[in-house]
């Protein structure tokens, strides 16, 4: 009796969570049928499809129709830029420059050790001339201390400007400074830059307009410019452009072809990476993107496979091993990534053996002058002539660049592919655990278009299943995703981005810095910890308040009726828990001081660091 | 598994966080819930840029160590203060790793040498990566091998199980158990008091499963933190911190380990060690490797004393990505090479020895002719902490693909 008691007990307790859990997944694949209102509708498209509606945005919506409007922004080519974007993303030419140009204007420590001891000559452009030079001389100052060279400026800061001058970028009120910035002759300013010392080029940083501040950053420390550009150029396309889903889908594909900007000169290779290997082809059929991140050298340097030779190349040079150079071998790298990251997927039906033939076959693979101007280059010295056997297909031995080709060609073509491509995008546009009937008819679209991106976003962006309660504030916002949506919430101007990709840093997501292949998760768990909590907290008081250097939000646009401010935030009204937050702070405020009634910015602040607001 | 004491126990936290709890309460229900405050701690210090273990830890028995450093080694210990301090007549500290000698005179202090990754990448980028993640070899790894290490707990878990000092998450802490980044103790908290509270009682009351969880935890925390933060701190035993940040970083560990608020893993690094160009001074005490060593040397000396018998429930073990050149090059340095030396000090290790098998340093000894040959795999080291200081013995999951490691007997199994 006690005994048949106990083993009852045993199975309820074995028993509850499975039940639970398979309530839950039918009660979630009925949320994924239920419809979303038309208000509803209009603020789901506009949370995923942006980086968050702007003021206006749900009424543009609206008036166009959320589909009309979804198919507008799957064709980016027929959408009108805005002009702002533009004029801030002209200083940033590294962004436009080519490999070669960029590591020439923008030296590292080495290259710049390689000036000092005349193995390179010195770049052209004169404040980068100026900035190696400087950097040049500290090298011989600490190589030898009696040779000290006190660094000084061909034509020192007092014969530029004024002593009065002078004062004001000390100690001057931000509008006197940029008055005295203005009033510098074109012709002086590099002269001004190069005889400034670095404090104040720092001190000056956030007020004065972007094509100095590039030059006060190259004076500085010329490695970080490329870096600069190109966060401050990925925030001002997210804030600004109207092409938002290209935006979107950039980040993603970036994303899913992940590249670390801080692996040695992937720094120099990660601009035109981005630009000529990615842009290009977001809406495009996959194996173009494929074939445009196997040979971008930004990759090949990534992943190793620029080093990766036939196993047997060492033995054939009569070198390696005992006799001083390490072996060269094959690297498996790239091929075990491309398989398991970048098209079939970890579960996608390939074995370790796979992994080494597709390996193989990109031997050769690799980058003309990896310290120069970096192109792609095949090798066909280096590159294993045998024959292979990718996934049960044969490679016959002999052949060359091709072999790489055939696995391009078999892997972009591949049902796991067409799962894999199409569960990602649906984990990062419609929920972490999507339905799969959904995935399902993502993935044929797949397979009956030959990859066309464009096609397989359609069939995601017009289902039922995207514009559903399942979906709906499904999604936490990545802390790109929450800093830019807090912009575009606001209507902050922004006039000096970086400081926001700092910001994002310290919510957990470094731009162009994710060091692992797999890229940044595109679900919910890796985005919300007790630290980056509190980050997000920080940033939505520093945002409201005017803190966050180079950000401004006009507070007279916040109401004075705390429900009517969180609306102009949320686009919706706040939970009940945020609305009874909200109340209680200003109660507490009010009694605290009668006098100094709470500043709506407050009210402001708490919005976006709620939990409504993390959520897209 | 359910207990009623678990449901008692969050509901009545539940009350704690609408402020109704009676202290009587409260003060049991903290009491009941972390079944014995004092942790046992492991604490990982990553030396990042390849330290040169050959001159760390001196082979002073070895002719050829010698030879192949005309002008990098230092001398056998010679009872003057350039010379390797003594461990076992074989091999010796570097003179300014004075510090540690105490350490291992008590017994606390073990050497591990001929240790490292067996992956052959002379890459610090890669070798970094497969270290921390705990994979070598394996780069999509998403998680790191001290967040894998944390054991499985059921109940409530402290806010602060897991901490690293330093702005962002390293690598070896990311993991799907919570663990959080501090640069600072006291920057960890909302910046003004009335939105904290507001933000306080929004995710206390939310309804987002997700955001609430968190929210709560985060709360927790920020409290633990500001109330350790009221009392200042003196490190005890006349323990001096270095100013470096290793030294700070170290003292807000001891810090937090004595405050009890269940910290079981930290990780800190330290940079600088990427030594080509002279590695050594005029002297063996001078120069770019003596700098560091006597900052590393002296911040884990401080640690030690500054614990004292706290070290009991302490293990702290370094690493570094992997050694360097047996010989020194042209520049009176060293370049990247493969096996290094590791120590791990604590209350719990059988210290005052050597371990690992030494391979030696004749040329045919070596790895690919140039470096140190690798008879230890690191995870060897790591798995026995874990699993004997942590007591999780779930080496398929720490250590992926290396389910058995090799345990040296550095603590009592």
């Amino acid at each position: 009796m006690r005994k048949s008691l106990v083993l009852v007990l045993a199975i309820l307790c074995a028993a509850v969570p499975a039940w639970t859990t398979k309530k839950k997944a039918e009660v979630d694949a009925k949320r994924f049928q239920e419809k979303l209102t038309k208000d509803e509708q209009v603020l789901h498209a506009l949370d995923r499809l942006t980086f968050g509606p702007r003021p206006g945005d749900v009424e543009i919506v609206k008036r166009m129709g959320v589909k009309k409007w979804i198919d507008l922004q799957l064709h980016p080519e027929k959408i009108t830029e805005d002009r702002a974007l533009e004029v801030k993303l002209a200083p940033l030419e590294t962004l436009r420059m080519t490999q070669g140009d960029t590591e020439a204007s923008y030296p590292t420590p080495q290259m710049i050790r390689q000036v000092a001891q005349g193995r390179q000559p010195l770049p052209d452009d004169p404040v980068a001339r100026a900035a190696v030079e400087r950097q040049v001389r500290r090298i011989k100052v600490k190589k030898d201390e009696k040779d000290a060279d006190p660094m000084e400026p061909a034509v020192p800061l007092d014969k530029l400007l004024s002593q009065a001058q002078i004062r004001t970028l000390r100690n001057g009120k931000p509008e006197e400074k940029k008055e005295v910035l203005a009033s510098i002759p074109q012709e002086q300013i590099d002269d001004v830059v190069i005889a400034m010392p670095p404090q104040m080029r720092n001190q000056l940083m956030p007020i004065a307009p972007e094509s100095l501040r590039r030059k006060f950053m190259l004076s500085n420390t010329p490695q970080q410019v490329i870096a600069y550009d190109l966060s401050e150029g990925k925030l001002y396309r997210a804030i600004l452009s109207n092409r938002q889903l290209q935006e979107q889908m950039v980040d993603f594909w970036y994303n899913h072809f992940n590249v670390f900007l801080d692996k040695g000169n992937d720094r120099f290779m990660v601009p035109s990476y981005e630009r000529e290997a990615i842009r290009p082809h977001v809406f495009g059929h996959f194996r173009e993107l494929l074939e445009a991140t196997a040979t971008a050298p930004a990759m090949l340097f990534y992943l190793d496979n620029w080093q990766s030779v036939a196993p047997d190349f060492s033995r054939r040079q009569g070198r390696g091993g005992a006799g001083g150079r390490p072996a060269r071998g094959l690297n498996e790298n790239y091929g075990r990534e491309l398989l398991e990251l970048h098209t079939l997927g970890v579960d996608g039906g390939y074995t370790q053996k796979d992994v080494t033939e597709v390996a193989r076959c990109f031997t050769g693979w690799t980058i003309k002058d990896p310290r120069g101007g970096s192109t792609f280059f095949y090798n066909d010295r280096v590159h294993d002539k045998g024959e292979k056997i990718v996934l049960g297909v044969t490679i016959p031995a002999g052949g060359g660049r091709d072999d790489g080709e055939k696995v391009l060609d078999i892997l972009a073509r591949h049902p796991s592919t067409a799962q894999f491509i199409s569960k990602e995008l649906t984990q990062r546009f419609v929920a972490d655990n999507p339905p799969q009937a959904l995935i399902d008819r993502m993935a044929k679209t797949f397979l009956d278009t030959d990859g066309d991106i464009r096609a397989v976003m359609n069939t995601m962006l017009t289902s039922k299943e995207f514009l559903s309660q399942g979906a709906y504030q499904a999604k936490v916002k990545t802390p790109f995703e929450m800093i830019v949506s807090s912009i575009r919430a606001t209507d902050a101007q922004v006039d000096y981005a970086f400081p926001l990709a700092d910001r994002i840093a310290k919510l957990g997501q470094p731009l162009y810095r994710k060091l692992e292949p797999t890229g940044y998760s595109n679900a919910n768990a890796e985005w919300i910890n007790s630290a980056s909590l509190l980050a997000r907290m920080n940033f939505a008081l520093d945002l409201t308040q005017n803190k966050v250097q180079g950000t401004k939000v006009d507070q007279a646009r916040f109401h004075e009726d705390p429900a009517h401010t969180a609306r102009l935030m949320l686009f919706t009204n706040p939970t009940a828990p945020t609305r009874d937050a909200i109340d209680k702070a200003i109660a507490d405020q009010k009694a605290k001081n009668p006098k100094a009634p709470p500043s709506p910015a407050l009210v402001a602040g708490l919005v976006i660091g709620s939990p409504d607001f993390q959520r897209r | 598994m359910f207990s009623r004491r678990v449901f008692l126990k969050s509901s009545a936290l539940a009350m704690v966080g609408v402020g109704a709890t009676p202290a009587w309460l409260s003060r049991a229900l903290y009491a009941a819930d972390a079944p014995s405050p004092r942790k046992k701690v492991l604490v990982a210090i990553f030396q990042r840029g390849a330290v040169d273990g050959l001159n760390v830890v001196i082979p002073h028995g070895e002719k050829r160590y010698y030879e192949m450093r005309p002008t990098i080694a230092i001398p056998r210990p010679n009872g003057a203060s350039d010379g390797a301090i003594d461990l076992d007549g074989m091999f010796g500290l570097h003179p300014s790793l004075s510090a540690l000698k105490p350490i291992y005179d008590a017994g606390q202090l073990a050497v591990i040498e001929a240790v490292g990754s067996p992956d052959p990448t002379r890459s610090h980028f890669d070798a970094q990566d497969y270290m921390e993640s705990g994979t070598p070899g394996r780069k999509a790894t998403n998680d790191g091998w001290l967040n894998r290490a944390l054991p499985k707990e059921s109940g409530k878990l402290s806010p602060v199980r897991a901490i690293s000092m330093g702005a962002a998450l390293p690598r070896a802490l990311r993991g799907s158990n919570d663990a959080v980044a501090i640069n600072n103790l006291a920057e960890f908290q909302v910046k003004d008091a009335p939105s904290s509270m507001g933000f306080e009682s929004m995710y206390d009351n939310s309804r987002d499963k997700v955001l609430n969880g968190t929210g709560r935890e985060t709360f927790e925390a920020v409290k633990l933190m500001q109330s350790i933060q009221k009392q200042p701190y003196n490190p005890a035993n006349g323990a001096k911190y270095p100013n470096g940040r290793l030294g700070q970083s170290l003292m807000q560990i001891a810090r937090l380990i004595k405050s009890d608020v269940g910290l079981e893993v930290a990780f800190t690094d330290v940079g600088g060690w990427d030594t080509h160009v002279n590695e050594v001074g005029a002297k063996p005490t001078q120069g770019q490797l003596a700098n560091l060593l006597t900052d590393f040397g002296n911040s884990l000396g401080a640690f030690y004393q500054d614990l004292g018998d706290r070290i009991a429930d302490v293990t702290v073990v370094t690493m570094s990505e992997f050694g360097r050149t047996a010989k020194e090059n042209g520049n009176r340095g060293t370049d990247h090479g493969h096996a290094n030396v590791m120590f791990a000090f604590g209350g719990g290790i059988k210290g005052g020895k050597v371990y690992g098998d030494w391979p030696g340093l004749e040329p045919e000894q070596l790895y690919e002719n140039r470096d140190l040959n690798l008879t230890t795999d690191f995870r060897d080291v790591l798995g026995e902490l874990v699993t004997r200081q942590l007591g999780n013995k779930s080496m398929t999951t720490v250590f992926p693909g290396y389910e058995q490691p090799k345990f040296r007997g550095l603590m009592v199994g």
